[in-house]
């Protein structure tokens, strides 16, 4: 039997500051689905995602939640990204499940073909899931993504967000926050990184189509995000989760601290997490620790540059947008106060 | 049953009868009004088990069809000019992946300037694409090849472009016999994938593929096309067994065994040609003609064997490689690289510019007698071009080009008078 030197790994047994429960403390059916020995697996082992990527571990509770909430009846649509590129480098598959890659902007309107394909069929036990990054969905995607919820078509999108085009080497997208440093907005001139007071909601802009269901999520949280996947999966019609999810590469932070800077990013207020159905903001998730946004930032090299004293404006600007998402969101416990 | 209607009308009809099982839908002109039909047939309950997709784009319509393809639906839309080009991704990415899918193409210029009306540019833009493209000749022939494409594309596991002159074709009302249900049965078996997303057998689709297998990829691709060749002469024979009709096939003659001179195009515009060489026939000149009925795969073999004979061959075609010249000429002059055979090559009816007896047989008379510069601009005003070179020259902010021979040749004048 091989022993793990102590030396070089330190085995912990409980995780601490987490606020999540651990399973064993749930109720069976409260489990998270990777507790089970039925889980199925859908992204398996064997892939080629950087250490501490935050986009494989949510793409496999997302798909695994889905497959318990569809009896392993599930067909994925992915857009051209990493997740596409470190799953499936022919002949090697890393997906269980039946999967297609067309392009990099037409993954939902591939998974509406699909969709649309179970339904001439009659099918209806099959679901359908469209998956891409920010870059897939927010940018490229967007004309089809609004395309399939203006139909309304039978698809639960997921957007794995890591807010820029990392496949490519860390790129802007519309999803990359004011001032974070990227290949294409470097901290460089009087106004370092990306530009404040550009890019988009698509949560909001999908809650704007009306459509049944609409919610965020983290990988901090698995327990909250596998619950939204398996609730998308009860409702017809189109529906959209965002998943926040650090990339260690991109954001310029340690390996082990994606699932720390992922609960961060709620706890400051950067990512709020709520749900949405036909339109109506349905419920959210209080903040439990508020904590400032610079405990968030600090740990990302791509925000180093607003630690600067020159660039105390933009530090502010990124407190100011937490500020106003947990005054639009009602993020704080008991109308604001905080705990 | 026969019936006096529109070429769109009668695409749908046929469309129908193959009983697609997901149609995606997009309007451009001029193929929205095939689209449009097949929406009424569909609604109506004309077609069982069948979706329609109203998309929010071409790229939207065709990645739709490669979606519900892939699912093993058969999958149809239908495109245009600029819709062509705005789906181009996802039409190398269809036939890339080997998707079944049949697209009509109401064949339209491409823009800027931005014009409505005939020619092969779309059609032209796709040629290397891997999708097959076969040509109408009349809309009896857009209805019988539809049939045929679905065929070919399933057995072949390669997606068919069904390619018909717009307006010419899509917009004329013409007799035409709409099959059978019972007759495109037999014809048409149920679609068989050769590989299905499905939960029962769960397989990764469309994954990537490097340097190591990249070429012998492609190389398939094309052997495909090779296979093509012969598939689409036997299924033509299959089709006329069942049919009765000749339809389809790589080429067709028109009284070009033996003559000195043959006409090689594609598409409706030989119904005017028929004539124009009938008389040159009875004025002792020895001429005929071939449509080309496959542009891709390209019947390289089959012009060797009926252009044996031949000395000159005029190619008049409605595409133009800027830079270069003619496209279908080009093709054609490779086909018969080692054959003593001359290739003029005619340029004409860009933009729905019409063709008519009268500048057709203008142009022959100077073609028999190798009198054609290289390339050919059928029908141009020089006089035209020469004027807006001249006020390039005079002046360096001399303005749009289109709209400066817009105004030279009166037709700005004219509308300002109405």
């Amino acid at each position: 039997m091989t022993q793990i030197s102590e030396t070089k790994q330190k085995v912990k047994f409980y995780q601490t500051g987490t606020l999540t429960a651990g399973n064993r403390l749930l109720e069976e059916g409260h489990r998270s689905v990777q507790a089970t020995v039925d889980r199925s697996n859908s992204l398996d082992c064997g892939h080629r995602a950087c250490q501490g990527c935050g986009e494989a571990l949510g793409a496999r509770f997302a798909i695994d939640a889905a497959m318990r909430a569809t009896n392993n009846q599930l067909i994925a649509a992915n857009a051209t990204g990493c997740l596409e590129v470190f799953t499936t480098p022919y002949p090697e598959t890393a997906w269980s499940i039946p999967w297609i890659h067309s392009l990099f902007g037409n993954a939902p309107a591939v998974a509406s073909g699909i969709a649309a394909a179970m339904k001439a069929k009659g099918r209806d036990d099959v679901r359908v899931i469209a998956q891409g990054g920010d870059g897939g969905t927010t940018d490229i995607g967007f004309g089809c993504l609004s395309g399939m919820f203006d139909r309304n078509d039978d698809v639960l999108y997921i957007c794995y967000n890591n807010e820029a085009y990392m496949n490519t080497g860390v790129q802007r997208s519309s999803a990359t926050p004011g001032a974070a440093r990227t290949a294409t907005t470097m901290p460089v001139g009087p106004e370092p990184g990306n530009d404040f007071a550009t890019g988009k909601s698509v949560p909001l802009i999908a809650m704007a189509h009306q459509i049944p269901y609409v919610a965020t999520a983290s990988v901090h949280d698995l327990h909250d995000l596998e619950h939204k996947v398996s609730k998308a999966m009860s409702f017809h019609g189109a529906r959209y989760i965002e998943i926040s999810v650090p990339c260690p590469l991109g954001w310029g932070s340690k390996p082990g601290d994606t699932i720390k800077i992922a609960r961060l990013a709620v706890q400051t207020g950067m990512f709020p997490l709520f749900e949405a159905e036909n339109g109506d903001v349905t419920g959210v998730t209080k903040i439990r620790q508020h904590q400032p946004v610079g405990e968030y930032l600090k740990l990302q090299r791509r925000f180093a540059h607003v630690f600067k004293k020159e660039n105390e404006d933009q530090l502010q600007a990124l407190q100011a947008i937490a500020d106003r998402n947990i005054k639009r969101f009602n993020l704080l416990p008991s109308g604001g106060e905080e705990e | 049953m026969l019936k006096q209607v529109e070429g769109s009308h009668a695409v749908a009809e046929a469309v129908a009868l193959c009983r697609p099982e997901v149609i995606s839908a997009y309007p451009i002109t001029p193929q929205t009004h095939i689209v449009e039909d097949l929406g009424s047939i569909v609604k109506a309950g004309g077609i069982e088990n069948c979706q329609f997709m109203l998309v929010e784009s071409e790229f939207g319509a065709l990645s739709a069809c490669i979606g519900s393809s892939a699912a093993g639906a058969r999958s149809y839309t239908a495109t245009s000019s600029q819709g062509m080009l705005f789906m181009m991704e996802a039409v190398y990415n269809a036939s890339g992946m080997g998707l079944p899918i049949v697209m009509t193409v109401g064949n339209r210029a491409i823009g800027a300037p931005i014009n409505i009306w005939n020619d092969w540019g779309d059609s032209m833009s796709a040629r290397d694409s891997g999708w097959l493209q076969l040509f109408a000749e009349t809309n009896q022939e857009a209805v019988d090849v539809h049939i045929q494409a679905f065929k070919l594309a399933e057995e072949l596991s390669m997606p068919v472009m069904v390619c018909m002159d717009g307006f010419i074709l899509t917009h004329a009302y013409e007799r035409v016999d709409i099959p059978e249900q019972s007759q495109v049965d037999e014809f048409l078996p149920p679609f068989q994938p050769r590989q299905v997303l499905d939960p029962v057998a769960p397989l990764s689709m469309g994954a990537m593929v490097g340097p190591e297998a990249f070429t012998e990829v492609r190389y398939l691709a094309h052997h495909k096309q090779l296979q093509a060749l012969e598939l689409i002469s036997k299924q033509a024979a299959e089709f006329k067994a069942i049919f009765g009709r000749d339809s389809g096939g790589l080429i067709k003659s028109f009284e070009a065994e033996g003559a000195e001179t043959v006409v090689i195009t594609m598409g409706s515009v030989i119904g005017t040609m028929k004539e124009v060489l009938s008389r040159m026939r009875d004025d002792g000149i020895s001429i005929g003609a071939l449509t080309i009925r496959s542009y891709r795969p390209f019947p390289s073999e089959a012009l060797r064997e009926a252009l044996k004979d031949a000395k000159r061959v005029i190619v008049f075609e409605k595409s133009l490689a800027v830079g270069m010249g003619g496209i279908v000429s080009m093709n054609i002059r490779m086909a018969l690289q080692h054959l003593p055979i001359r290739v003029h090559s005619v340029i004409g009816g860009l933009g729905g510019r019409p063709i008519t007896r009268a500048n057709l047989r203008r142009m022959f008379d100077k073609g028999v007698k190798d009198q054609l510069e290289e390339p050919h601009f059928h029908d141009i005003n020089i006089d035209v071009v020469d004027r807006e070179l001249e006020r390039e020259k005079a002046e360096r902010r001399s303005g749009s080009i289109a709209e400066n021979i817009l105004h030279d040749v009166g037709v700005v004048a004219a509308a300002k008078a109405i």
